[in-house]
């Protein structure tokens, strides 16, 4: 019983079909420490995590906790163990209290009803005691995804959990609320539970883990103390190699405005109040212009309105001095707009298309694909999407007539943005355009995006990401609750600030 | 007047059995559009046991095993809409489809068979109960009392505690919303899913013998239930998937099917000679009407009707 490490996984091996997911790797976490997860997206972090918490079964290898061997078949072992996870995506059921989510499955009763006051005690308790502050009779759907993922926090708690997994808690989150968490990681840890982080944000590792463990590709490279190592070291044990955080690129000299929008506003499918009120901002040729805010401020809405999947409430759109406001999806597509949009599964491709369509889905009708009868023509169709293929390192099983859906998500989105760049836009709508890829493919994206600026055409960015707002955009667009509160200039502002902005705790009146 | 009121709670009480089966197997993320053909083989069994019991019995014997009959031929059927659904993950909407389809020939069939055993010249579906219905019901006055009253006001008390003060009903809730969340937290989501539609077999079964008692003395299987396994459905959607918000939506539409029973003795109703197939259609009509302004609002069970995989996330 006196072993040093809370949990250990000790040559974990697991394969799926074509894959080794996870190739012999090691993991100690010791008790009273946080231990960060670094790897890239498909490194094997969540299989290595699913095994832990008894979602998967290992082929081979061994987990030992307090140096003794257990077998985690299902979530209830991990469970009676002490192992508790706070997963990506919440796993907390929407129209229940945060009480009742905290108390489901292991729920106190009497006679067999159930007894919510003592419970509800036990959480007052430990909400007081590791400052997670939280309604206990709010519904989840109502309170913030800060608080949510506290009452995340408080379900491990409430079932006396010692070894806690994060699976990348800050995703979410504001940069206040960050702050926060990572405030909350380092109280859990000083009372001696033992943390696991997992995550790709090197500047979150190096602030709040004691050490970490680098995977890359499915094989263990390596476990560094954070305090003896740099960001650029993590980031090469990650990669495999030295990549450039900075998006690097020449001062940008905005031409003439190509996208104008005017007291836009667009109305709200979930609620009565409009989801874009009353925005206007213009875009101009050679320039990166970002939206950015937390996720679901009207973002999405908001594109619906420029790209024509939703209808304006009121307000006009120009595009190069044309007025789009009620023009179909297909004319925009035409006068020169495109379009890489945020669910690339809903609105990108039709997954059961080979990927040769997909790459023609806009142009099909032209002539150069439909001959004078209404027949697709297939030798020029194939070559175009070859072409495609080649030119933007879309990697595919079967080249052109692979199946969009096989296709791994980095891939789908190069098709994607090879077909957008492809049809020499004056405006380039990039709605999340690096969501789910990993740094490598991120990087290539944002030179794409870079690139295309350089050509002289406007680039709009929709990004919910800290880092992509802070490094690509020439001019910074905050939306808060669908309005636009601040126009910032990334070269002289900070993270901070942007948070204050997204928060909706700051704003200017803004005349974009 | 005492008519009306003795009508309207007959049929809101098999409404909101019916109903209310359909809210534990939709909290539990089965939707069960079987309710009506679950209802129709509980009759049956309801109805064979009566059959097969002499009148001699006591009153309460034959209750009880009536009840138990068309509880038991209730959850039996609607096993079958456990299996497909939950274990082999086929589309519920289908499944439920096909129960009813074939439980209204299915039982018609058995009946035609068991009659034309009995006797070579009997090629009906009918199944008489004439004496044993009578267990089943009290004179207060006039006032034909029906035990099902009772039993569906217990029921609609069983079905509030169970669902909001008990273990068991936190986690079905929490099957039907997110079932992954469920899992994660080491409930079975398999054995949730199973509970509630074998409920719902049960309370469909229940109200189904209802359903044959309400009013008359022997039943053509022909006719099935007449549609009223989909207007519970109206009525708990009505009701919101809430009991006792069912309990209210039930009194409703049992009122307006009430009606087309009694409105020759309501003199105004008598008076203004509407034909009475207008009153026949309204609970119809009325479920039509208050679904297409009550839908937009309407919270169904999130996960609902969406099999539950694992891996998904």
């Amino acid at each position: 019983m006196d072993s040093p490490y809370a949990i250990e996984m000790l040559h974990i091996t697991k394969r799926f079909p074509g894959i080794i997911a996870n190739d012999n790797i090691t993991l100690q976490l010791k008790k009273g420490e946080i231990h960060a997860l670094l790897g890239e997206n498909g490194a094997g972090k969540s299989t290595l995590m699913s095994v832990l918490f008894g979602l998967y079964q290992a082929e081979e290898g061994i987990i030992k906790k307090d140096g003794v061997e257990v077998q985690i078949k299902d979530p209830n072992d991990a469970n009676r163990l002490g192992i508790g996870m706070v997963h990506q995506h919440f796993k907390l059921v929407e129209c229940f209290s945060v009480l009742d989510n905290i108390i489901l499955g292991v729920e106190p009763t009497k006679n067999g009803f159930l007894q919510k006051k003592e419970a509800r005690e036990k959480v007052m308790a430990l909400s007081d005691k590791y400052g997670l502050s939280v309604n206990p009779d709010a519904i989840i759907e109502d309170i913030t995804v800060g608080m949510q993922q506290r009452t995340e926090i408080l379900k491990m708690l409430y079932r006396d959990n010692e070894i806690l997994i994060f699976d990348e808690p800050t995703s979410v989150l504001t940069p206040q609320e960050i702050d926060e968490l990572m405030q909350i990681m380092k109280n859990l840890a000083a009372e001696g539970k033992s943390i696991l982080f997992i995550s790709h944000k090197l500047a979150e590792i190096m602030a709040v883990a004691d050490r970490c463990s680098v995977l890359r590709k499915g094989k263990y490279i390596g476990t560094v103390e954070t305090r003896n190592t740099t960001m650029e070291q993590l980031s090469a044990m990650m990669v495999g190699r030295n990549v450039n955080f900075h998006v690097e690129k020449q001062p940008c000299h905005p031409g003439e405005v190509i996208l104008d929008v005017k007291n836009m506003s667009v109305a709200s499918k979930v609620h009565k109040k409009d989801a874009v009120k009353d925005v206007s901002f213009q875009v101009r040729a050679g320039e990166i212009v970002c939206i950015a805010g937390i996720d679901g401020n009207g973002q999405t809405e908001l594109v619906y309105g420029l790209s024509g999947l939703e209808p304006l409430k009121s307000g006009s759109i120009t595009l190069k001095g044309q007025d789009i406001t009620k023009a179909s999806i297909r004319k925009r597509s035409t006068s020169g707009m495109s379009h890489i949009p945020e669910d690339r599964h809903k609105h990108g491709l039709v997954l059961d298309y080979p990927l040769e369509y997909n790459m023609i889905l806009q142009r099909y009708f032209e002539p150069e694909f439909t001959d004078k009868m209404g027949f697709l023509k297939r030798k020029p169709i194939r070559e175009y999407a070859e072409r495609l293929i080649a030119e933007y390192d879309v990697r595919s099983g079967q080249g052109p007539v692979t199946p969009a859906r096989s296709m791994s998500g980095g891939n789908q989105q190069k098709a994607i943005i090879a077909r957008e760049i492809d049809k020499n836009p004056d405006l380039l709508l990039a709605v999340q355009p690096t969501r789910g890829l990993d740094v490598g493919a991120i990087e290539s994206v944002h030179k794409q995006l870079v690139a295309q600026r350089d050509a002289g055409k406007a680039v709009l960015l929709v990004s919910l990401e800290l880092d992509e707002v802070m490094d690509v955009p020439d001019r910074i667009l905050v939306m808060y609750e669908g309005e636009i509160v601040g126009e910032l200039d990334p070269k002289k502002t900070t993270q901070e600030e942007l948070g204050l902005y997204m928060a909706g705790a700051k704003r200017d009146e803004v005349k974009a | 007047m005492l008519l009306l009121l003795q009508y309207t709670l007959i049929f809101a009480s098999i409404l909101l059995l019916v109903a209310l089966g359909g809210c534990f197997s939709e909290h539990s993320g089965v939707i069960n559009l079987g309710l009506e053909g679950i209802m129709v083989i509980g009759a049956l069994g309801g109805a064979l046991m009566m059959r097969a019991l002499p009148a001699t019995t006591p009153a309460i014997v034959i209750v009880l095993l009536t009840l138990l009959a068309a509880i038991v031929f209730g959850v039996a059927y609607s096993a079958l809409l456990a299996v497909a659904s939950i274990n082999f993950k086929a589309d519920q909407t289908i499944v439920g489809t096909a129960l009813n389809l074939l439980g209204t020939a299915g039982a018609t069939v058995l009946v035609k068979a068991i009659n034309t055993a009995a006797n070579p010249n009997d090629h009906s579906a009918t199944i008489q109960y004439i004496e044993q219905k009578k267990a089943f019901i009290h004179y207060f006055g006039s006032f034909e009392f029906n035990w099902f009253m009772v039993i569906s006001l217990v029921i609609l008390a069983l079905a509030w505690m169970v669902l909001y003060r008990t273990k068991f009903g936190l986690r079905l809730m929490a099957c039907g919303e997110h079932p992954q969340a469920a899992a994660s937290v080491g409930i079975s989501v398999f054995k949730m899913r199973w509970s509630g539609v074998l409920i719902s077999g049960m309370l469909g079964g229940l109200g189904g013998i209802c359903y044959i008692l309400a009013g008359v003395s022997q039943w053509q299987f022909e006719y099935g239930v007449a549609g009223f396994g989909f207007l519970s459905l109206a009525v708990m959607i009505f009701g919101q998937w809430k009991p006792t918000r069912i309990a209210l939506a039930a009194l409703l539409f049992g009122f307006f099917r009430a009606l087309s029973n009694v409105y020759n003795g309501i003199d105004i109703l008598a008076a203004l000679n509407i034909p009475s197939t207008v009153y026949n259609m309204l609970p119809y009509i009325v479920s039509l009407i208050v679904l297409a302004l009550t839908s937009k609002k309407s919270r169904a069970p999130k996960a609902e009707g969406i099999p539950y995989d694992k891996g998904m996330r």
